[in-house]
């Protein structure tokens, strides 16, 4: 027992969050508060047309009339929407990088910390990248060897400006303003994100990749990320971030919209790993995010890939609507919380077309004081004939201070469909940890390597480059100071 | 008895049957050999009527009547009695119910007049005694927790009850040690009359020393690639299924 | 359900019982004692604030409460009848089964000589309100112990106007020897609201069979409000059986609130075959080591009725096992609701509790709704859920029609061996027997809402039988 004990001493004491650093960069900061001005401020900054300024204030009065949401199972710190900044970027003597060589020098220098080389000739791997910092994308590479193939990767707000057809014919169309209390402040204020634009017959050559980085204090994070694969098209998308260590809780509240035409096929990973707050529960991003796909025509397939190891607060749903027949929807999710963390996550599928099909394999992992909730809903329509669902959610316990919860909603109303969930939750096998110490492996690894083991079905489904970067990133979410 | 004629069937647009020709009169016995994948499941399984594969072609006569038209009890109500390779367990229902279920359907069918509870008992425990089953079988669910013998010997147990006219026999064989082999082939044997006829399915020539066929066919690829008498099956133990495709692929 | 009245909701609804309440004041305090007062005025306070559940109220969601909110239900402050003999109007019977057999007639105990009997071995059973008469001691203490009034719903509504029921008190070391059955009965020809307050306490090492069944005497609308208050002593046993076949305009909203003690055991039985609206509540709290409990329930729906089944076992200790296990079929336009949660409370540890709900949905007009919930906070568990929703075994299916059975007989059966693991569960033989024939009529579309008690379904002569109030 008194061994039990220190194992799990160990795993409450504080991480190591190697990305809590803060560059200081020259930034402009919008003054705090929400107001119709500081959404004519933004939209203004940003140039953006009359269309995209007229979104914005109609998401922002119906936002007002909102309350936020409190189903969930966390609890936090009231949150003052007039105490936050909503705008801030970098300030570069050019507003926009025609190339690599205009960007700031420290800027590259934050992002070659943070691990991500923006210089195209120093990234080994094929992975394109768009680098963005507070509310402004940085940079954005591979582009031009992407337009020849008809891909358009940028940031939005570029998009804005050089295809405003494209973001006026899709914007909103999955994620409506009217969502959700975050979902309608993001459409309000939403800062920067990435564009992507994959046309018909094209398989996109590498995976596309958004680096989101929170630097300035006492703002938020409201990105939005629009991804549209025409027919027949592929794309495999990344999607990483973290933020400086501060006392104070920050907002991120993105929106992540994908659409899948006929045949097309979409594969979203994220690995999101922002400040979690120190042990005691402090600081720490609040990540409130609305993510969700359709697949709109036969045959279309999203899969939401998420490995959750950050934030003090996690509300996050990727869900999929599959309304085209044939079409298919997956979420494989790992979520781990440490310390004080909670995170409340899962999915929603819903099907209405005829043989849709849908998986969810979710793996929760709880350590020290923390909380972690799979919540998703399956809903099977009248006449989403012969649809399939199975789901498997599975919880690990960690010491006897943390919670794990399965919410699992199940809505069937078609009957030649089956839906099956499953779930589990036990503490970590000591049979397991046994044989691995007696093969000499030390606590710390025999928990990292049961734990990865544990998460192997989810984590199997990342690309290769993001799979090792989540493996490592499980175990020092839960090794603690033990490195 | 049953007639086929280019028969073509196939799975999910995957041809399985390529043109089978068969024809069984009253009173003979048929073994149907072949390779694994050669479509004997699939053979056995369309006769009795699983509505999972395409019928693409060809006509299966039975008795005169159009088969394929035929929904599977009305196929089994006709007498035609398929042994399962893999029965499939029900929980929650009990051998004694189902199979009074069953026989008594037959027997309205026949327009004969419904058993008692103890009649069938009667006949149940006749039956019983046949293929050397326990009553404690009886007494359980639907193959539920049955060995793989057990559910071999229960097929056959249920053939003696339904006293069909046409059994096929999907590798009844398949999985028995050497005294269950025995007593599903006196079962069998026993059953077989002038006016009746079997079709074994089977992967090995084993069977065929206690249940001797009047004829032996090779599917291969679909189709009947070789017919002849039971030393065909001797013939085709000493040289093996390589053999067949050899000479197929020949011709 | 019948003349909906769509001005008339729930406000309206609260607001007409809180002066029914204040005006008839005189029928609820003259038997009441100091305690019961107290709790009688803490959930009129409640039901005051909180009013009734809205669509907002996660375990209200699916379940549509407008159609109960009328404003012509009667309301029986006092028994119709004081004294009449019971053998006349109805009973029931289960072949073979000897059991206690009690009657409640829209909500009143109903009896022939005394309201209260107390058996050989000590055990009381008969009417909550005499009991609170001359056990005050034994009642008191237990009533109001475990149902929760602190929150929206029909508990603190039942607190408030709580008169009459049954009681049931086990002394310790005891095993009843027959099964106690009783049956609630509404019979009335205009609408009517009852609310029916059980109280059963099972003494240390004591073991008691109780089978309750609910059904109409007439297609009348009704609304019953049923709150029990179950409470197991240490090492105490109970066999619990709830049989509900009511008509279609009959709303029946039933709240059990179980308390374990250490060693105690628990098997819980819900079987609902008709009925209009129906929602099951059951509140379990494991507050000693060693408990067991299997709750089981099983719902067959059809044409349009609904019925929800939510279910939360709390684990307060360690060493101590749950399963709940709901099967269902629904058809037609009904609907089906289950939702259950396993609540592990910090430091319970190596507690195993499961959950499993599976359901048969037969058309696309029906839904089902499932959400077996998982909430846990202690290490060294051993928790699983799972819930399915699907179609009978399509291999199965071809199994049975190839030997010969028609596509409806291979239907049925299939349905039939689908409820049989619920079935099995069912400890009492002859009871066993007589639920499963129940069961296999009701698949059969022979049983529809009978008059008769279903138990007795098949006997148009009621039955005599025997009865401790004799």
């Amino acid at each position: 027992m008194q061994k039990d004990k220190n194992i799990i001493n160990k795993f409450t004491e504080e991480s190591d969050y190697k990305y809590g650093f803060y560059s200081d960069i020259e930034t402009e900061i919008a003054p705090k508060g929400l107001t119709e001005e500081t959404i004519h401020f933004i939209s203004k900054k940003k140039n953006e047309p009359d269309f995209m300024l007229e979104f914005r204030l109609k998401a922002f009065r119906h936002w007002q009339t909102m309350k936020e949401p409190e189903w969930a199972h966390v609890k936090y710190q009231p949150i003052n929407y007039q105490d936050i900044s909503y705008y801030a970027a970098p300030k570069t003597k050019k507003p926009k990088h025609e190339s690599i060589e205009d960007v700031d020098p420290e800027l590259i220098e934050t992002f070659n910390k943070l691990g991500i080389p923006l210089e195209e000739q120093k990234i080994l791997s094929g992975v394109a990248v768009d680098a963005v910092m507070d509310s402004a994308s940085i940079a954005t590479t591979y582009k031009k060897k992407l337009a020849k193939e008809g891909i358009i990767f940028s940031s939005f707000s570029e998009a804005l400006q050089e295809h405003p057809e494209l973001i006026k014919k899709h914007i909103a169309t999955v994620v409506p303003y009217t969502d959700n209390f975050f979902a309608a402040l993001n459409s309000a204020v939403f800062s920067d994100g990435s564009f992507v634009y994959i046309p018909k017959g094209v398989s996109c050559p590498m995976d596309l990749s958004t680096y989101f980085r929170i630097n300035s204090a006492n703002t938020g994070q409201f990105e939005r990320t629009l991804i549209v694969a025409e027919e027949g098209s592929y794309v495999s998308y990344l999607e990483g971030c973290t933020a400086p260590m501060r006392s104070e809780n920050q907002l991120h509240a993105a929106v992540v919209e994908i659409i899948a035409h006929k045949n097309a096929e979409v594969k979203y990973s994220t690995v999101q790993n922002w400040y979690p707050g120190n042990k005691e529960g402090k600081g720490g991003i609040y990540n409130f995010v609305t993510k969700r796909g359709i697949c709109k025509e036969e045959n279309a397939k999203i899969s939401w890939t998420q490995v959750e190891t950050g934030s003090s607060v996690t509300w996050k749903y990727p869900s999929l609507i599959l309304k085209g027949d044939n079409s298919k929807g997956e979420f494989f999710s790992v979520a781990v919380t440490n310390n004080k963390q909670q995170a409340d996550t899962g999915t929603k599928m819903i099907h209405l077309g005829n043989n849709t099909k849908s998986s969810i394999i979710s793996k929760g992992i709880s350590a020290g004081f923390s909380n972690n909730s799979y919540r998703g809903l399956v809903k099977i329509g009248k006449n989403a004939n012969n649809s399939r669902n199975f789901s498997q959610c599975d919880s690990l316990l960690l010491g006897d201070k943390c919670g794990a919860h399965t919410f699992p909603y199940i809505e069937a109303q078609n009957k030649s469909s089956i839906v099956e969930h499953e779930a589990t939750t036990s503490k970590i096998s000591e049979d397991q940890l046994f044989y691995c110490l007696q093969r000499g492996i030390e606590m710390d690894n025999a928990i990292g390597l049961i734990v990865n083991g544990y998460a192997k079905d989810v984590l199997k489904k990342l690309p290769m480059e993001f799979a090792v970067e989540a493996e490592k990133l499980l175990s020092i979410s839960l090794e603690g100071s033990v490195g | 008895m049953l007639s086929i004629k280019n028969l073509k069937v196939s799975v999910e647009g995957k041809p399985i049957l390529n043109g089978l020709n068969l024809e069984v009169a009253e009173g003979e016995v048929h073994a149907i050999m072949g390779p694994n994948g050669s479509g004997k499941s699939t053979f056995a399984s369309v006769i009795a009527g699983r509505d999972y594969f395409d019928i693409k072609e060809g006509e299966v006569k039975y008795l005169g009547k159009n088969l394929l038209e035929m929904s599977p009890e009305m196929r089994s109500k006709e007498g035609i009695f398929l042994g399962f390779q893999y029965p499939v367990e029900i929980p929650g229902v009990s051998m004694t119910n189902f199979m009074r279920a069953a026989l008594n359907e037959k027997r309205e069918h026949l327009g004969l007049k419904q058993l008692s509870g103890a009649e069938f008992i009667k006949i149940m425990e006749e039956k019983q005694e046949l293929v050397n089953i326990q009553s404690k079988l009886t007494n359980r669910s639907v193959n539920e927790g049955f060995s793989g013998g057990e559910k071999k010997k229960n097929e056959i147990f249920q053939m003696a009850l339904l006293e069909p006219k046409l059994s096929v026999l999907d590798e009844t064989d398949s999985g028995l040690d050497i005294d269950a082999l025995k007593i599903v082939a006196n079962g069998v044997n026993y059953l077989k009359r002038k006016d009746n006829a079997t079709i074994l399915i089977t992967h090995y020539q084993r069977l065929l020393d206690y249940i001797i066929p009047d004829f032996v066919h090779v599917l291969y690829d679909g189709k009947i690639v070789k017919s002849g008498g039971k030393e065909l099956a001797l013939e085709l133990e000493e040289k093996g299924y390589e053999w067949i495709k050899e000479i197929t692929n020949k011709e | 359900m019948a003349d909906n009245n769509n001005t008339y909701n729930s406000e309206n609804f609260k607001n007409n019982l809180i002066k029914l309440y204040e005006s008839n004041r005189k029928y609820f305090s003259s038997d009441s004692s100091e305690k019961t007062q107290k709790l009688r005025d803490k959930a009129f306070k409640s039901f005051k604030e909180y009013g009734f559940p809205n669509k907002k109220d996660e375990s209200w969601r699916f379940s549509k409460l407008d159609q109960l909110f009328r404003d012509d239900y009667e309301f029986d402050f006092e028994p119709k009848l004081k004294k009449f003999d019971v053998n006349k109007i109805f009973t029931c019977d289960v072949y073979d089964l000897d059991t206690y057999c009690v009657t409640l007639i829209n909500g009143w105990f109903a009896y022939k000589n005394s309201p209260l009997s107390v058996l050989k071995d000590g055990t009381i059973i008969g009417s909550l309100s005499k009991a609170l008469e001359i056990y005050p001691e034994i009642v008191e203490k237990s009533i109001g112990s475990t149902a929760k009034i602190d929150q929206p719903g029909f508990v603190s509504l039942n607190t408030t106007f709580m008169q009459d029921g049954l009681f049931i008190y086990v002394p310790d070391n005891i095993e009843v020897e027959k099964p106690v059955q009783i049956i609630s009965i509404v019979d009335s020809k205009n609408p009517i609201f009852i609310q029916p307050r059980n109280l059963i306490i099972v003494g240390k090492n004591s073991k008691l069979s109780l089978i309750h069944c609910d059904h109409s005497l007439s297609h009348n609308i009704s609304f019953t409000n049923t709150v029990s208050e179950i409470i197991l002593n240490e090492n105490s046993y109970i066999d619990h059986y709830k049989v509900q076949n009511k008509g279609r305009n009959s709303s029946l909203i039933t709240s059990i609130f179980f308390k374990q003690k250490s060693d105690s055991k628990i098997i819980n039985n819900a079987i609902t075959l008709n009925g209009g609206f129906t929602k099951n509540q059951i509140d379990l709290q494991i507050e000693g080591e060693n408990c067991s409990s299997n709750l089981n329930g099983l719902y067959i729906m059809d044409k349009n009725q609904h019925v929800d089944n939510q279910v939360l076992v709390k684990h307060n200790k360690s060493n101590s096992y749950s399963n709940q296990l709901y099967k269902g079929i629904v058809n037609d336009q009904a609907s089906a609701v289950f939702s259950g949660k396993v609540y592990v409370e910090k430091d319970s540890q190596n507690t195993k509790a499961f959950q499993n709900n599976k359901n048969i949905l037969l058309t696309d007009e029906a839904t089902i709704n499932t959400q077996p919930f998982l909430e846990i906070y202690a290490d060294d568990v051993k928790c699983s859920h799972g819930a399915t929703v699907g179609q009978l075994d399509s291999e199965a299916m071809f199994y049975l029609r190839s030997r010969g059975l028609c596509e409806q007989t291979s239907k049925q059966l299939l349905m039939y061996a689908f409820t049989n693991e619920i079935i099995n569960e069912i400890s009492i033989e002859p009871l066993k027997n007589n639920i499963a024939s129940l069961v296999e009529k009701r698949l059969k579309g022979e049983l529809s809402i009978c008059d008769q008690c279903i138990l007795n379904c098949d006997s148009s002569e009621p039955k005599f039988i025997q009865n401790i109030l004799d």
